[in-house]
């Protein structure tokens, strides 16, 4: 039963919704909402990288990369050229849309290990870039990021909003605005899995040469789902750039590529809901470990490896699996 | 001209040696077990950080190094029975993540037993720099083409020559046939495990005297490993040596030529260029797929 109640696409919409109201009766200070809206964020970026790895079962180690110049391109546009926000997010979006096309034909033809590697590299070389070309991007220190604004209109976490009457603090308005971010993220990965595309992608996770038997232009479709994921990092990338207000080349870097791919992991290869999941245990475990001090890394690492071990299939598939199962002994075997 | 270029050579070589080492790790691994192990550039924090510390407590150089190189394959043999045994039947990403978490691990623990500074290591013989055609030579980098030179021997030998290693190479090739005439697979990997340890280890140990060593320098050289093993091609040993000492020149040349900020861009983007024209690195095996 609840399985098909989370396998329904609006109703798990609905669930995600409703937990997203729910959160702010548990956040007390500006911080946790910062929290929570970087949890917004990173987690539609993860939504897009499930497209890639667990739907269409194509490993990405370089997904930082995109999600970085995502964020660099809209650093720059509406910094040093006082572009708005909304154009610079899209045209950002494009371009990277275009280069991921571009590296992605020739990479996507490797296998396995071929592919992350090639993956591995394209990030690292972007990263390298960023760290570099100091003049436009800051180099290693970074670079200040203006506030998001549309019409003249400007969401900033230092400013304060009415909503209905209320007053709210600019992070109580980010946190809302990410939340409807990540809705309309998750809404649209749902309906790109039912769409014949989503169909077509997992028969290439099923057997590749199955599914260019029976006639699925695979390299088409592998593409095409890079290039749908590198857009979700790059547009994410943007929003994260407006949030924090600086960047550096940190948001590229390999580290924040490993995250990414953990998330989706650790949370649930294919399970949309699942990879959010990861991305709120991985951004709200080193919070909770701070308490360790220096064990905190040994911690982390532990956790990692003990939950892949015995939970291979991820977080949310293991956990609905268990209560499925209970309830199925409870009520009989009738549900 | 000829003494800058030599002495870019030089450095080439040597760090080359290294990532051949590290490379040949991964292959042995990769063989037995088509797992790519993140945790390989641990092996060499842990051989150069026992090293140090085992002789700043008064431990003869020689010994220290023997009980480091234990130290590592101990882990080795134990990463393999506690991390990736348990979960023979998890996908080839979530193996990747396991690897990952022991690596954070094993540098978490490692942190908290060292610390987080750099440590330093003597030069194992003279620290007199080696003049050659204007160019200098840290008497070190002798040490670790020699070493890397006798381990790529030993390890061909121990292929080829005993029956462990031909085992092993049975396993790689088909677990299931090797099963059947009696050869214990799981005793096989957790072979290919220690071994791989005892050779990253020895990497981190004889190159330690010229990068220094701390708690971290294991993921930057875990990945140059595996970018020198993708380039020669997964799984194939004469690749793996090629691959890294190709790695270690270009990036060596680069840096004397180039620029030093991009030295480490044109490694990744000569993995690229490698892979656009062979799918399968230099060397590496043209594998049907079976369907």
């Amino acid at each position: 039963m609840l399985n098909r109640f989370m396998q329904s696409r609006l109703r798990g919409l609905m669930v995600l919704a409703l937990i997203l109201i729910i959160i702010p009766a548990f956040l007390s200070n500006p911080f946790h909402y910062e929290l929570a809206t970087q949890i917004a964020i990173i987690g539609a970026t993860v939504v897009g990288l499930n497209l890639l790895v667990g739907f269409a079962g194509q490993i990405s180690l370089g997904h930082a990369g995109f999600f970085g110049l995502g964020a660099y391109f809209t650093g720059i546009a509406t910094g040093t050229y006082g572009w708005p926000s909304v154009p610079a997010l899209l045209v950002g979006a494009i371009v990277v849309g275009i280069i991921a096309w571009v590296v992605g034909r020739p990479i996507l033809r490797l296998k396995g290990h071929y592919l992350s590697m090639a993956t591995l590299a394209v990030g690292f070389i972007i990263a390298i870039i960023l760290n570099n070309e100091r003049a436009i991007t800051g180099g290693p220190d970074g670079m200040p990021v203006p506030a998001f604004e549309v019409f003249g209109w400007e969401l900033s976490s230092f400013g304060t909003y009415s909503l209905f009457g209320l007053e709210i603090s600019g992070v109580q308005a980010w946190y809302m605005f990410a939340s409807g971010v990540l809705l309309l993220a998750v809404w649209f990965a749902l309906n790109l899995i039912e769409s014949p595309i989503g169909r077509a992608l997992r028969s290439v996770h099923g057997s590749e040469v199955a599914a260019s038997v029976v006639g699925v232009d695979t390299a088409k479709y592998k593409s095409l789902v890079f290039v749908i994921s590198a857009i979700y990092a790059s547009l994410m990338g943007g929003l994260y750039a407006h949030f924090q207000g600086f960047i550096t080349p940190a948001v590229a870097s390999f580290e924040f590529s490993i995250l990414f791919i953990t998330m989706v992991v650790l949370g649930g290869m294919g399970s949309t809901f699942g990879v959010i999941l990861g991305a709120v245990v991985l951004k709200l475990l080193p919070q909770v470990l701070a308490d360790f001090q220096e064990l905190e890394t040994v911690m982390f690492g532990l956790i990692l490896m003990l939950t892949m071990i015995f939970m291979p299939k991820g977080l949310l598939p293991t956990l609905t699996a268990a209560v499925s199962k209970r309830l199925r002994k409870k009520t009989g075997g009738k549900a | 001209m000829l003494a800058e270029f030599l002495q870019y050579l030089f450095t080439g070589i040597t760090i080359g040696a290294t990532y051949a080492l590290i490379a040949l790790g991964f292959t042995l691994i990769y063989n037995a077990s088509h797992v790519i192990n993140f945790a390989q550039g641990e092996f060499l924090m842990i051989g150069g950080m026992a090293t140090v510390s085992l002789t700043a407590m008064g431990v003869p150089m020689a010994v220290a190094v023997v009980l480091a190189v234990i130290l590592a394959g101990v882990l080795g043999i134990a990463l393999q029975r506690l991390a990736i045994a348990p979960a023979k039947q998890a996908d080839v990403v979530t193996l990747i993540i396991i690897t990952i978490g022991a690596s954070i691990f094993i540098r978490g623990i490692a942190q908290l037993v060292w610390g987080k500074q750099y440590h330093v290591m003597q030069n194992f013989s003279t620290s007199e720099p080696i003049q050659v055609f204007g160019a200098v030579l840290n008497s070190q980098s002798l040490w670790v083409l020699g070493v890397g030179a006798v381990m790529v021997v030993a390890l061909v030998l121990f292929f080829t020559k005993t029956l462990i290693g031909k085992a092993i190479l049975a396993t790689s090739m088909n677990k299931d046939a090797a099963r059947l005439v009696g050869i214990r697979t799981q005793m096989v990997l957790m072979l290919a495990f220690m071994v791989s340890a005892l050779l990253g280890s020895v990497a981190g140990i004889v190159v330690a005297p010229i990068t220094f060593t701390s708690y971290d320098i294991g993921i930057i050289l875990g990945l140059k490993g595996f970018v020198a093993a993708a380039i020669g091609g997964l799984g194939s040993g004469v690749g793996a040596v090629v691959g890294g000492l190709a790695l270690g020149i270009v990036e060596a040349m680069t840096a004397g030529y180039i620029s030093s900020d991009y030295k480490d861009a044109v490694a990744f983007s000569m993995i690229l260029l490698v892979l656009f024209f062979m799918p399968r690195g230099l060397f590496g095996a043209k594998i049907v797929e079976r369907v």
